[in-house]
């Protein structure tokens, strides 16, 4: 089943064209890769897809689910970096887009923070403020929020930049899980091209000059893949 | 200890002062919180020069002054909002623009029409200059500002935290965003007279600053930061009787003491940790 289809896409990025006529679908239980050089128009499109920027042509449609039930995992800032909050309340956050206008918390929100918490197995850092956590930590953090606002589709900016290798394999670990037992489909943004391949099973690439999208299989077989990863890269899925 | 403490509250300009001052406190304790964290501290500063400003052509046209200065600075709020959104001009940039011309228009203003203010309170604050009216002005809006961040603190915590989550997720940041300067904008002015507008911001800035020190969760911070912020107002307006020293002079170097208290308790114990 599809869930999101973006029909011959263009937007613009400070009045100057990102990418144009951009055509790609995700399906149910994908695992999607957005990869491409810096400038290529990635952040753009995914404040498309969040809804958070205008598109100039074309069309986004969803299915299955409403825009604002993106699980959205989005590049850390600054602010965040000494921000005195502890775990409970950042995760807990990613629940007022159930509320409507009611103010505060439920119940169930606070059953459904706590259900994700122990998901991401972070039950023992509940209390502990989120600045003094590791990157790995928070990320884990930020993706039990993410969790709460969606039942069925994330979508995650960069989730494992900075992050050590091993922190960063177990990421991609948590992840997968989630794609193939918990069946939420993945759209991720990287520059870490092998994993983007050992993990998805479609890849977008993007670039200044047009771009490929289709099965892992199939790109990896293009000059383009061939290129950036080097020539020296053996698929061992 | 009592007696003297109902001696100093006898008087009806201090009985005033302390109602104000108490609202002011709390108020711009709880707005701080989000200014500080999402680095517009100076906003509070660049606020409190265009209420003086808007104070001076009042003074000169004969306005009563909160009348005049709660929409101008509300607006210059939303402006500043704006230009820091497109980001045409830095916030910095944009604040230092809006303080120095504010007060050279107050200046020239006052200057022209030959009305003649006691610039110093206006500056530095006086527990004087409070009247019947702006006690009035004062509880009707600290109020507001209270019930509505009761009512939105976690989405205020939600927007402050990371923008473009709540953004994704449905939150109208922009509201949001103007709810806090616009809640901002009449903190400074209702607490202008009393602090004066080279001292107000202090009063947003200092009591966060502090509780971040220690606290650990934002619930935390934001409590703490009132709770500083009251009895350091209360402690000065007291002090400043008994030691005759300007009240808001007094009320700032008091945060700035409890600042340095917490900030070598926080040192410790990360040591300790």
């Amino acid at each position: 089943m599809k869930l999101i289809e973006c029909d011959k896409l263009c937007m613009k990025y400070e009045g100057v064209s990102a990418f144009e006529d951009l055509s790609f679908t995700v399906d149910e239980g994908d695992f999607l890769c957005i990869v491409g050089e810096n400038g290529s128009g990635k952040s753009t499109l995914i404040k498309g897809l969040l809804g958070l920027k205008q598109y100039s042509s074309g069309s986004i449609t969803f299915s299955g689910v409403k825009q604002k039930e993106i699980g959205y995992l989005p590049q850390q800032t600054v602010a965040q970096k000494d921000f005195p909050a502890t775990v409970g309340e950042v995760v807990i956050s990613g629940c007022l887009n159930r509320n409507g206008i009611f103010p505060f918390y439920t119940k169930e929100n606070k059953e459904r923070a706590a259900s994700e918490i122990k998901k991401m197995k972070i039950e023992n850092i509940v209390k502990k403020s989120y600045r003094n956590l590791s990157g790995g930590q928070q990320q884990r953090v930020l993706l039990a929020r993410a969790l709460c606002a969606t039942e069925k589709l994330l979508l995650l900016d960069e989730p494992v930049s900075g992050l050590d290798p091993l922190v960063t394999s177990e990421m991609y670990e948590v992840i997968s899980d989630l794609n193939e037992k918990s069946k939420v489909t993945v759209i991720m943004v990287t520059h870490d091209i092998h994993n983007a391949v050992h993990y998805s099973n479609k890849i977008l690439h993007m670039s200044g000059n047009g771009y490929f999208f289709g099965a892992t299989e199939d790109y990896m077989k293009t000059d383009i893949f061939r290129a950036m990863s080097g020539g020296c890269f053996h698929h061992g899925k | 200890m009592v007696n003297e403490l109902i001696e100093v509250f006898g008087y009806s300009f201090m009985q005033r002062a302390l109602i104000v001052g108490i609202l002011v406190s709390l108020c711009a304790a709880v707005l701080g919180t989000s200014l500080v964290l999402k680095r517009y501290s100076m906003i509070g500063d660049g606020l409190s020069h265009v209420s003086y400003g808007a104070f001076a052509i009042a003074a000169a046209a004969g306005i009563a002054p909160l009348y005049f200065a709660i929409p101008v600075v509300i607006v210059a709020a939303f402006l500043l909002l704006r230009i820091t959104a497109n980001g045409k001009i830095n916030g910095d940039s944009a604040i230092a623009i809006l303080s120095s011309s504010s007060l050279a228009i107050g200046m020239i203003v006052l200057s022209v029409s030959g009305v003649s203010i006691d610039i110093n309170s206006y500056m530095f604050g006086s527990v004087l200059a409070l009247t019947e009216n702006d006690v009035l002005v004062s509880v009707i809006c600290s109020s507001a500002v209270c019930v509505l961040y009761f009512f939105f603190y976690h989405r205020i915590f939600a927007v402050t935290f990371d923008e473009s989550f709540s953004g994704a997720t449905g939150i109208h940041t922009g509201i949001y965003n103007t709810l806090i300067s616009v809640l901002t904008a009449v903190t400074i002015v209702i607490g202008m007279k009393l602090m004066g507008a080279l001292l107000i911001s202090s009063l947003m800035i200092f009591p966060s600053l502090t509780s971040m020190r220690i606290c650990r969760s934002f619930r935390s911070v934001a409590i703490c930061s009132a709770a500083i912020s009251v009895l350091c107002f209360v402690s000065g307006l007291i002090l400043s009787y008994y030691i005759d020293i300007p009240t808001g002079s007094g009320i700032v170097v008091l945060n700035l003491i409890v600042f340095l208290i917490f900030a070598l308790i926080g040192r410790i114990r990360r040591i300790n940790e």
